[in-house]
């Protein structure tokens, strides 16, 4: 067990785990932050999806061992964020989700795509989000609330 | 006056000549030291360049180096060099697309409790350094060293730039220390160690890098 001093959403957290335990269950089980969602454990589905120093991360593969002193940003905080924000505005908006369990890795696989790419094609989120899985197949309201954060944070 | 004017001519006369053969001393000494810092490496015949690049080529063609040697929109993965899993793809600077990036997943360091292998900026060799046809058929040994060589495919390296390469770039080293997969179970390595791979490109640079 080591302890790790980790800073989430702007806030210092401290935790002492195992250096192997996989982010994501240290953001869950730890610091009871269950936003971010188990959904495969092999970096596979991007249900895990936070961001480590502004890069969309599968947390569910990344032990906290190599965190380091990156700052995360999970869906809990996201909204502090204007891009965020403006994603977060179009789900709702566009009613995007169903049964809602892959969104969160949505929604941040989406503000890194806006971060990066303002107005994204159709082309740009298929490839950009093409690693986020829906069981419930929202992928067509995603798109469109994609488009329409893209309109309000450009 | 013709006389001082004597003196000082003699006077520069001897400074230049003390200051070459004090030149002369310190090149000689530092050529004895071995490997100059701007990569001098003995002489080495041709064949023994061939056979060198030969066990380069067998490096440079193992899945750890070649899965991300592709002439592809995306890496392959395993010993099987099949397409990387979960929709990844190239991207500009073949680091992925926002959102879905190299780092995404890969860290700095391999995740062996995770299975995911790590090094310091994983990303893919660019298209020009591509080992492999679309088919994911291995490109002839001579067509490899061709590129290899060819400084407007190679990022503008000489032959110390590409031994440089090999001795120091983290994701080179990575071949050699692959991590586990996540069953536990290392990953195969390349048939030469990381000395022996050096050693070869040595041999390779000295002999002018010949091709086959």
């Amino acid at each position: 067990m080591e302890k790790y001093t980790l800073t989430v959403n702007g806030q210092s957290k401290e935790v002492t785990v195992d250096p192997s335990t996989p982010l994501l269950w240290v953001l869950r089980e730890e610091l009871k932050m269950t936003g971010t969602k188990y959904g495969c454990g092999i970096s596979a589905c991007g249900a895990c999806t936070i961001h480590l120093a502004g890069v969309a991360t599968r947390s569910c593969v990344v032990p906290v061992s190599l965190v380091g002193n990156r700052s995360i940003v999970t869906i809990e905080g996201i909204g502090q964020d204007p891009v965020g924000r403006a994603v977060q505005d179009a789900w709702v908006a566009e009613d995007v989700v169903q049964c809602g369990y892959c969104q969160s890795g949505q929604i941040m696989s989406a503000v890194a795509l806006l971060k990066s790419v303002r107005k994204p094609t159709d082309a740009n989120i298929e490839e950009s989000m093409g690693g986020n899985l829906c069981r419930c197949g929202t992928y067509v309201r995603i798109r469109k609330a994609i488009k329409a954060a893209s309109q309000k944070s450009a | 006056m013709v006389h001082s004017k004597k003196l000082r001519l003699r006077r520069t006369l001897v400074i230049v000549v003390v200051g070459l053969v004090l030149w002369s001393i310190t090149t000689s000494w530092a050529a004895g030291q071995g490997s100059a810092p701007s990569g001098k490496i003995p002489q080495a015949n041709r064949e023994a360049g061939l056979v060198a690049w030969q066990q380069v080529y067998s490096v440079l063609t193992h899945p750890r180096c070649i899965n991300c040697h592709t002439a592809t929109n995306y890496p392959q993965q395993g010993d099987d060099r099949h397409r990387h899993l979960f929709n990844v793809v190239r991207g500009p600077g073949g680091k992925g697309l926002p959102g879905l990036n190299c780092a995404t997943c890969h860290q700095g360091a391999n995740a062996d409790s995770t299975g995911v292998p790590g090094a310091h900026n994983w990303h893919l060799a660019p298209l020009s350094m591509k080992w492999q046809d679309v088919n994911d058929n291995l490109l002839p040994s001579a067509d490899v060293c061709r590129s290899l060589i060819d400084r407007s495919k190679n990022d503008n390296l000489d032959g110390s730039g590409i031994l440089r390469h090999h001795q120091q770039e983290p994701l080179v080293l990575w071949a050699f220390q692959p991590g586990q997969r996540r069953d536990g179970s290392a990953r195969s390595l390349p048939p030469l160690s990381h000395d022996e791979f050096v050693a070869a490109t040595k041999t390779w640079v000295a002999a002018g890098m010949p091709c086959p």
